[in-house]
């Protein structure tokens, strides 16, 4: 069981797995995409309150759930990279930063232009907000980071430093809401409490909110790959790959 | 269609967050395909400087 799991922590055997599932999780998000764009659009009602405005929703929530799991799953990557020493794990916290600063971004940006027409303002230094700022400082300090140190295995550490220490701000983000008086309203989802929200928003919701990953997934194995290439690229499998 | 896209009068807060997060992949995923192609090239070149010393020694 342990060999088959350490198998795929190679770079040379990881490689041309995650080259035969980029296409699959490529597709995959844009479907998921189209049918939860489907459901936002034309299946969904308008909202009795915001009206229009609400449909938003369908990419600020998925684009926040996604920016928050990525931090998480980078730093459950930094802490593999810190006990096993693989450098596998440090190519894939690396390979997922930039589409979680994406997101991260994303999710400010539509709040901003969601927030203008519900509370009459782009930005106010609420506990939510201002802690996703945080978050997506944290990304770009990680990339920045990483670019800073010559040496790739210092990198490695420096940076799952980074992500161990920075991934405090998750739960302090994800609890904002209940731990402070906040302007962002309360979570419409949780796992223990029946949605607050009708059934076909919430569908919508879900599945942007799988496309999201399903595009997580694609682009991070992509990157991942000319990351082996750029670390690895003197080696002789990746030679021979050339030819 | 003109009744839909304006959004009851929200049109310009819909597409202004949907546009950002077309552009922002679209911008992705050219910085990957850039990655991939400096990546290659990369190897290519290590692999030709590897030959050079071959043809050397």
């Amino acid at each position: 069981m342990a060999s088959g799991l350490f198998r795929f922590s190679s770079p040379a055997s990881f490689f041309p797995l995650a080259g035969r599932l980029v296409p699959v999780f490529g597709w995959l998000a844009a479907l998921l995409a189209l049918a939860g764009l489907y459901i936002g659009f034309v299946v969904a009602p308008t909202d009795f309150q915001q009206g229009e405005s609400y449909r938003i929703i369908f990419i600020h929530v998925p684009a926040a759930w996604m920016a928050m799991f990525t931090y998480l799953v980078i730093a459950g990557w930094s802490a593999a990279s810190f006990i096993w020493n693989t450098r596998l794990s440090a190519m894939m916290a690396q390979a997922l930063a930039p589409t979680g600063a994406m997101f991260a971004f994303v999710s400010l940006w539509s709040g901003a232009f969601w927030g203008r027409p519900t509370w009459g303002t782009y930005w106010v230094w609420d506990a939510r907000l201002t802690s996703t700022l945080i978050l997506l400082f944290l990304y770009l300090g990680l990339m920045a980071l990483r670019s800073a140190i010559e040496d790739p295995r210092r990198a490695d550490r420096a940076c799952a430093v980074l992500a161990l220490v920075g991934s405090v701000n998750v739960p302090i983000i994800y609890f904002s809401v209940q731990w402070w008086n906040t302007l962002h309203q309360g979570a419409s989802v949780s796992l223990t409490t029946a949605p607050k929200m009708a059934e076909t928003m919430l569908a919508g919701m879900l599945v942007m909110g799988l496309a999201a990953w399903a595009y997580t997934i694609a682009a991070s194995l992509h990157r991942v790959r000319s990351i082996i290439l750029e670390r690895e690229g003197h080696t002789r499998w990746a030679q021979e790959l050339m030819r | 269609m003109i009744e839909w896209l304006s959004m009851g009068g929200y049109a310009y807060y819909v597409w202004m967050s949907y546009g950002m997060l077309a552009i922002a992949i679209i911008v992705e995923l050219f910085s990957l395909s850039a990655r991939r192609r400096r990546a290659l090239e990369l190897v290519a070149q290590t692999g030709e400087e590897a030959n050079f010393a071959e043809e050397a020694t």
